[in-house]
């Protein structure tokens, strides 16, 4: 089955795993600005790390027949750092003409702090402004649910911020329906130890279907999994999942909120079509 | 997919699951008796909240009515306040 896979920071992986991820039938990624590992020190530095995303790693993926898509902001993180995030925000702006460019991300907060509340509305700010679509990083682990309900607060605060353009990421079993009913998209994060295992996230499907949300493996270059989202898929087929239900889980959910991008340019008919009218159209 | 799919029946989910849960049950057990076992070399108070946090949700794992996955991830969150000071968007 071919799978979208909308959250992994390829800048921190191998090309090995481009090639087994295309062996595993990964049609598309997107891949949200993150912390680097160390916090950066200008501008600049996010300057050149964007044009990595926007130019150097689509083609990295598509020599593996993959297409590559990027979210821009400075991460929760150094949000701390309030200038520097101000400057990059500003900066933000001189990518979003690009093509593979899908919005503003990952955006969100790390220890809830003030400072990390303030950068995320200059983000939502910026994203209202330019009509973007709106990644959220929500914390981990025991700052997560405390952090996802702030997130939420800012954005029903904001009577500009439409709902169906925001994608909370990285929900769990106690915060996947703060998501869900407050009418946003969300994605749950198969990562070990930390957040979802494939099984968990199976759980979390069938405890709250498959509408406005999705799966992703957020590999980076912590212990992570690139090919997470198969594993998922493998999971749901040995429960007795239909394929129609896990195709909309990792192929046709991402693709549907992707489609509302500013800059969104539609795929050859033949490579979003389910597999059985491709078949029929051979004959 | 509605909402509340579970196509797995309840005695095939424990045939498929059974040797799964004895494992990490079992994993559980050794991490507290390998902390046990480490208290004279350097001690691990009765009161510290992260044991106080798995005991609550070894409690949870007791009660038969749902949700444990969602009322032990509680246990290990922050609480939240609704009346934190939100910043103000630039309209």
């Amino acid at each position: 089955m071919n799978y979208i896979d909308p959250h992994i920071h390829m800048i921190s992986r191998v090309t090995d795993d481009y090639h087994r991820m295309a062996l595993s039938g990964c049609a598309a990624i997107s891949e949200p600005a993150f912390w680097a590992g160390f916090d950066r020190g200008s501008v600049d530095g996010f300057r050149d790390y964007f044009r990595h995303l926007t130019e150097v790693e689509p083609k990295r993926a598509a020599l593996y027949g993959i297409r590559h898509y990027s979210w821009l902001c400075i991460n929760a993180k150094e949000a701390e750092n309030v200038e520097l995030s101000r400057g990059v925000i500003q900066m933000i702006p001189e990518f979003l003409d690009k093509p593979n460019v899908l919005g503003i991300g990952e955006i969100g907060l790390n220890k809830n702090t003030k400072n990390e509340a303030t950068i995320f509305q200059e983000h939502v700010d910026l994203a209202m402004k330019t009509n973007e679509l709106i990644l959220i990083h929500t914390p981990h682990l025991e700052d997560k649910y405390k952090g996802t309900r702030m997130i939420i607060d800012m954005l029903k605060n904001d009577r500009r911020v439409n709902p169906e353009r925001v994608l909370i990421d990285h929900v769990e079993e106690h915060t996947v329906r703060h998501a869900l009913d407050n009418g946003f998209w969300c994605a749950m994060t198969l990562y070990p130890i930390t957040k979802c295992t494939p099984q968990r996230a199976a759980d979390i499907i069938e405890m709250v279907g498959t509408d406005r949300i999705m799966a992703n493996s957020a590999g980076d270059w912590g212990k992570s999994d690139p090919l997470a989202v198969p594993e998922l898929i493998l999971e749901l087929k040995r429960r007795g999942h239909p394929d129609s239900a896990i195709r909309k889980l990792v192929y046709e959910n991402p693709l549907a909120f992707w489609r509302m991008s500013n800059r969104w340019q539609e795929w050859p008919v033949e490579e979003t079509a389910p597999v059985k009218k491709k078949e029929k159209a051979r004959v | 997919m509605s909402k509340q799919t579970t196509p797995l029946p309840a005695n095939k989910a424990l045939e498929q699951f059974f040797l799964e849960a004895r494992c990490k049950l079992l994993d559980v057990a050794a991490i507290l008796d390998r902390v046990n076992r480490g208290q004279e070399a350097g001690e691990v108070l009765a009161n510290d909240p992260r044991i106080e946090r798995i005991r609550k949700a070894l409690e949870v794992m007791h009660d038969q009515s749902g949700g444990r996955a969602e009322r032990i991830q509680q246990i290990f969150s922050l609480e939240y306040d609704s009346g934190w000071e939100k910043p103000k968007p630039r309209y």
